[in-house]
């Protein structure tokens, strides 16, 4: 065994990347709940990829026979069933996952200097991974695929002079059609998921290199012992490759237990409308696309008013596009002497607060018909606005705030225990 | 809905009616009419669906082979499966449930070809496959329950939840012919339905199948649900142990950090 | 601090969890491996098939599909299976010691009743589908001994009309018989006998 590890290692260094990335790579010990979802989004990217390729050993990519292939999968297909629930909840648990880790790094600046990078990788990891999760909603072939993907592609019409040219090349029809289904199972299984295991590699790569932020957002590496480690830092492995196994048992009792339990989630994972077969002559009463894109949904419907000779439409594609692209422009626009919110003031923990309200209103509103009333005194429509403005706010009005605030002095060493 | 003639029993059996309700909800086999409720607010009448009770669901499966699949398909599910999940064996399967000609691995087609199904009702009866997972179980044991006589419509047939339905009363032998008295203004918004010519069952009977029916469809829409828990249940207690012994591991070793 | 470690826990502990998790490794990978295994609907279609042979005149072969193979039905002459004796020396394993066939097909006719035979048609060598060659002698162009019988183009391995296979040809076992029934005396049922679905 050591001489079959010796061999290898003079052609490449397993030893050495196993010291630099796991047994030597120093993280800061008082980690708490919120760094356990970078594991965790490792772990939903292992998952989906396995589960995806057994699903497409049996999964036909055509208009004619994707509903019925996956109905296939989960009856003919010994195990089938779990296999597709899997994928299926996968989708959302991923999601939660990686919402959880960006909400870890507005908590604790993990995206601010010197892990701009770090986060930059992150949100484009995060933008394919929308794109992945669209284009594989498309596959079932249920009227809500069908419907969802005909909504989000039109958006591309508003884009002026091209847009028209641009959804038709997208889809490869006049509408959605069989063509469309078969491009983006390409994407959705071979391009996407390669992409985003590169940069997985790379967001890892980066963040090692610069080092691992922590819950009081100061840097470990200035305080080094005799030996050349922080002091405050421990070895990755053994200590936090054990205590993630710890996160995946919680994490993998919740997931299953939707898989097991309650693999619809009440309409929110699996809609009803996606039990019946793409239907281009019926489009169902509420299309809505799954949760983790109503917030911006609900942005992209705010926008009523046209302004500048520009409709409304136009403006509300534009404003959807923005409320993700801030999120690449946040390391630069945080002006705060601080990074952890443990030191920052009232303001910034104001702001925060109700950033994360308005991300969950709106998420909320984006499944809700605008013209009702599911909250209090005002249609959906005017909530969504108000949100609209408070979800903008956080991001415009930062360099100000998070300059204005009142900051406590940072520790020389992390807090632990 | 209520039934004049099953007045009584309507009304006193209601609490009943809703325990049973709940204990099906927390055992999260029902469907939850959390999302569809935004869209659909007919009021609908509460359907107890049990999985385990094998025998409804045989009685389901009969209703649905001789009065559904003339003219639905349930073309995603095999005669087998259904067989081998609802215990009846593959004699039987052959003797009642088979059309002619069919093997107990085929897919269960309906009998009318589509295009005729189309000349005839004007529309391809849909497939009923995952029928109970597109509409709530409440809406199709509801829905059952609410075709009323009605000259003007072209079946001579009009249903109160899905109004002007190209599908004609199939089980009006069963349940007989009802007119319809009040459109549910008044009722807590149920119409209201008077009957006019018995069929063979009593009213209680009849529903009592609808309910045989509906929980068939459930099945069918899910026929694994029903080992998903038990196989789920297990998972959770191998989990258990897991998380013990990695929790138990992880303090061991964090001993050293201080 | 380091000196406090009880490493012999520490190691059980590590040694029982890794298991632990070794098996749970092994509980995910079973249904992704079974994920493989025929679906109902590969199984439906490999059903066992009836076969009608009122019109299998003697001397005379139908072909049949069953799980995607090529199954063969023979009805043979009483020339024939007098032949079949005689070629014992000839022939590889002539009393299918090492062959694959129901307990009723392991005799000299390799068969229920002893002039209809029932085969799958695929060569037990890298799996052609041989060829019938019923012909006699020089007709047969397989030399001028040749009792009729089967021959696979792919590497020339032959059969007798027993399905046996010759020595020194590339097969190594007779061809196989599935399991069969007859339903009445015209009807077989290739897939299924008396003791299930195959």
């Amino acid at each position: 065994m050591i001489r079959v590890l010796n061999w290898v290692d003079e052609r490449f260094p397993v030893r050495k990347m196993w010291a630099e990335h796991l047994a030597e790579y120093y993280a800061p010990k008082n980690f708490n709940f919120w760094y356990f979802f970078g594991s965790l989004a490792i772990l939903m990217l292992v998952i989906q990829i396995i589960t995806g390729v057994f699903l497409t050993m049996h999964y036909k990519p055509s208009s004619e026979h994707a509903f019925a292939s996956v109905e296939y999968i989960m009856r003919d297909v010994p195990w089938g069933w779990l296999v597709r629930y899997a994928h299926s909840t996968g989708a959302s648990a991923f999601f939660v996952v990686i919402y959880l880790h960006m909400f870890r790094a507005l908590l604790y600046g993990s995206h601010r200097a010197p892990r701009e990078l770090v986060w930059l990788l992150g949100c484009v990891m995060y933008v394919l991974l929308m794109a992945e999760a669209f284009m594989g909603y498309l596959l079932p072939w249920g009227n809500m695929s069908y419907w969802g993907a005909q909504v989000i592609i039109s958006l591309f019409t508003a884009i002026p002079w091209i847009g028209d040219a641009l959804a038709e090349w997208l889809r490869g029809d006049f509408v959605v059609s069989d063509a469309t289904l078969n491009r983006f199972f390409a994407f959705h299984v071979a391009l996407i998921p390669l992409v985003l295991t590169l940069l997985v590699i790379v967001h890892i790569l980066a963040l090692h290199s610069v080092g691992s932020n922590n819950p009081d957002g100061i840097e470990i590496k200035k305080n080094k012992d005799e030996r050349g480690h922080p002091k405050d830092g421990i070895p990755f492995h053994p200590y936090y490759s054990v205590k993630d196994l710890v996160g995946v048992v919680v994490f993998l009792i919740i997931f299953l237990g939707i898989v097991f339990f309650a693999p619809e989630f009440f309409g929110l994972f699996l809609e009803k409308d996606n039990f019946q077969p793409a239907n281009i002559l019926q489009t169902p009463p509420d299309i809505v696309p799954l949760w983790y894109f109503t917030p911006f949904y609900s942005i992209l419907r705010a926008v009523t008013y046209p302004l500048f000779g520009m409709d409304a439409k136009f403006w509300g594609v534009v404003c959807m596009g923005l409320a993700i692209a801030l999120f690449f422009v946040l390391p630069w626009l945080d002006r705060s002497p601080v990074k952890s919110i443990r030191y920052r003031g009232w303001m910034y923990k104001t702001a925060l607060t109700l950033f994360v309200i308005s991300f969950v209103v709106l998420g909320f509103l984006g499944m809700k018909n605008p013209q009702k009333v599911d909250l209090f005194w005002f249609p959906n429509l005017v909530w969504a606005q108000i949100f609209f403005f408070v979800y903008f706010a956080f991001f415009l009005l930062m360099p100000w705030y998070t300059k204005w605030d009142k900051t406590k002095p940072e520790p020389e060493r992390v807090n632990f225990k | 809905m209520v039934h004049e003639m099953g007045q009584d029993e309507a009304g006193t059996g209601k609490s009943e009616f809703q325990m049973k309700r709940f204990i099906a909800f927390t055992l999260a086999i029902t469907v939850s009419s959390w999302c569809a409720a935004a869209t659909e607010d007919a009021p609908l009448d509460a359907v107890y669906i049990n999985l385990s009770d094998t025998a409804s669901l045989q009685r389901g499966a009969r209703l649905f082979v001789n009065y559904c699949l003339s003219c639905h398909s349930a073309s995603y599910m095999r005669y087998r499966r259904m067989g081998e999940d609802l215990g009846i064996s593959e004699e039987l399967l052959k003797e009642h449930l088979l059309f002619a000609g069919e093997k107990p691995g085929d897919l269960m087609q309906a009998t009318m070809p589509a295009n005729y199904a189309k000349q005839w009702f004007g529309v391809v009866p849909p497939d009923l496959t995952l029928i109970a997972r597109v509409r709530k179980p409440d809406w199709i044991y509801t829905y059952l329950r609410s075709f009323y006589l009605d000259v003007g419509s072209p079946s001579g047939w009009n249903n109160t939840l899905f109004r002007n339905v190209a599908m004609p009363h199939v089980l009006y032998q069963l349940q007989g012919s009802q007119r319809l008295v009040s459109d549910g203004a008044a009722e807590n918004g149920k119409p209201v339905f008077r009957l006019e010519r018995p069929g063979e069952m009593t009213p209680e009977e009849y529903d009592e199948s609808v309910r045989d029916l509906t929980n068939f469809l459930v099945y069918l829409g899910e026929p694994v649900k029903l080992n998903r828990y038990l196989i789920g249940v297990f998972v959770m207690l191998f989990l258990a142990v897991l998380l013990v012994l990695s929790y138990t591991l992880k303090k061991e070793y964090w001993k050293d950090v201080h | 601090m380091d000196d406090l470690v009880d490493t012999k826990r520490r190691r059980f502990l590590t040694q029982v969890t890794a298991t632990a998790w070794a098996v749970g490794g092994v509980f995910t990978a079973v249904p992704l491996i079974r994920s493989m295994t025929p679906s109902a609907r590969a199984k439906a279609a490999g059903a066992p098939v009836a076969v009608d042979i009122s019109a299998l005149e003697t001397g005379q072969m139908l072909t049949e599909e069953w799980r995607g193979k090529p199954v063969w039905i023979i009805r043979r002459s009483q020339q024939m299976l007098d032949e079949l004796a005689k070629l014992e020396d000839v022939l590889a394993d002539p009393d299918s010691e090492r062959s694959e066939q129901p307990g009723y097909a392991k005799n000299t006719h390799r068969s229920r009743e002893p002039e209809i035979l029932v085969l799958v048609g695929v060569c037990t060598h890298l799996g052609c589908s041989p060829v019938q060659n019923f012909a006699i002698g020089p007709a047969s162009g397989l030399g001028d001994d040749w009792p009729g019988g089967f021959f696979c183009p792919c590497h020339a391995s032959k059969f007798d009309l027993a399905g046996r296979v010759y020595k020194n040809v590339p097969a190594p076992t007779n061809l196989v018989v599935p399991p069969y029934k007859f339903l009445n005396e015209t009807v077989i049922l290739v897939g299924e006998d008396d003791g299930g679905v195959a």
